[in-house]
């Protein structure tokens, strides 16, 4: 809450704005005390409350998984064991339905993607105000303004994030398409695609057009990607940041949008690791 | 919203937790998944061999009580022949026995009448004597008419 009265403009551009350190022109190397002061930071800038979050869920998706996989036995599973080998499972499945080449990477990653996505967006249902106004009191227990204390607390609704992990996968995209058909098969991907024809100079012509929607095609992957979660997370986040500013009334309307964020948290996860497996399938694929 | 360094850092932190996944987390879930999987494979194939064995077994069983119940009868069978036999044996035995008493009573009866006869005759000759000598009123002797005793009674 910028000031004292925020008016609603300020309350929502005060929650839609990260925590920011980097390099200000005139500040040096310091954490932005406004939305301007973030934006004149340019790219050498880093969003802390991002990357705090999103390390920290990982964090937790990592240590749970890997004391599971410490102590799994092939008797009778535990509770925790039991809900691990439920997602390993579910994963191992929804890559063996899609992605028929071999590779130890892609089963992984996905169960990666998923649980971790999954858990950033999570953090959607806390109520809104509760984590940025926590910050905001640590904030001012450090001499911080609690006005210049920004802090958004769900990482997927921060373009930087769902863009960091998509352009990974496009990498990956890439990296099985040369592998598989060589550094070749995938400019002819590019470009002999989907107009041939057997006549040289006819080929010749559709070269170009071939390439530009190919290339079209190749990177909207990535960006359709990270734009489908960050879109979705971030008018979940705006509705919630809207509800929360109608005083009483709040109440009744918290909830049920909340359930039904639920489904959409489980469902953009899972959209995400099932595309990214579909990608890659189709890398490896051969037409 | 602007794109800046975060966008790197969380390649790099995805690109972490990835790696981790893939070499710590998902290798010995997975392979505890498998030999779990395995274990129950073979505890199914142990159930399914068991049963088969129980229905060999009872099949067995079942040949065998047939069996001996068709030697059951079969020396049931042979313990009637064998006492029908005894019976016949005895029987005949039996009816042996008093064909030979009825003839060693029918010898001794003959016997018996001869020994009578004989008695018969010698007194009947005495009687005979006495009878002459009342008739010739002098003694006969015995010794001197002996001989003519003996005829006259070998002669009744």
């Amino acid at each position: 809450m910028a000031g004292n009265n925020p008016t609603p403009t300020e309350y929502i551009q005060h929650h839609l704005q990260n925590l920011t350190f980097g390099n200000h022109p005139e500040h040096g190397w310091s954490i932005a005390h406004s939305a301007d002061e973030a934006a004149e930071m340019g790219f050498w800038a880093i969003h802390l409350d991002t990357l705090g979050w999103s390390i920290g869920l990982g964090l937790v998706f990592m240590l749970l998984f890997r004391k599971v996989a410490q102590s799994a036995t092939t008797g009778i599973p535990g509770g925790v064991q039991n809900f691990v080998e439920l997602m390993v499972e579910f994963v191992d499945n929804s890559v063996k339905d899609t992605f028929h080449g071999k590779s130890n990477l892609i089963a992984p990653l996905s169960l990666t993607i998923f649980c971790w996505v999954f858990l950033m967006n999570l953090m959607d249902l806390v109520p809104v105000d509760v984590l940025p106004m926590l910050a905001q009191k640590v904030g001012a227990m450090f001499g911080a303004d609690p006005a210049h204390v920004y802090f958004k607390v769900v990482p997927t609704t921060d373009v930087n994030a769902t863009l960091g992990m998509s352009l990974s996968v496009f990498a990956l995209i890439i990296f099985y398409t040369i592998r598989a058909k060589g550094f070749s098969g995938f400019i002819g991907e590019l470009t002999l695609h989907p107009f041939n024809s057997p006549n040289k100079l006819v080929q010749a012509l559709f070269v170009p057009v071939n390439f530009l929607l190919e290339t079209v095609t190749l990177i909207a992957k990535p960006i359709s990607l990270a734009l489908r979660l960050f879109g979705n997370l971030y008018a979940g986040e705006l509705i919630f940041i809207l509800i929360a500013m109608i005083g009483l009334w709040q109440l009744p309307l918290h909830f049920p949008w909340a359930v039904f964020h639920i489904l959409v948290i489980t469902l953009q996860a899972f959209i995400f690791m099932m595309l990214t497996i579909v990608y890659l399938a189709m890398a490896v694929e051969k037409h | 919203m602007n794109l800046n360094l975060t966008l790197i850092g969380q390649a790099i932190a995805f690109a972490f937790f990835v790696w981790f996944c893939m070499r710590f987390v998902w290798p010995p879930v997975m392979q505890a998944l498998q030999e779990r999987q395995k274990k129950i494979a073979d505890g199914l194939d142990a159930a399914s061999r068991a049963s088969r064995d129980l229905e060999l077994a009872e099949e067995q069983a079942n040949e065998t009580l047939r069996e001996s119940k068709e030697q059951a009868a079969e020396i049931l069978e042979q313990a009637h022949k064998r006492s029908n036999q005894m019976i016949d044996e005895a029987r005949e035995q039996a009816r042996q026995e008093g064909e030979r008493m009825i003839t060693q009573a029918k010898s001794e009866i003959e016997q018996e009448i001869n020994r009578a006869k004989e008695e018969l005759r010698e007194q009947v000759s005495r009687l005979a004597i006495v009878g002459a000598e009342r008739i010739l009123e002098s003694a006969i002797d015995e010794k001197q008419h002996g001989k003519l005793v003996d005829k006259l009674a070998e002669e009744l």
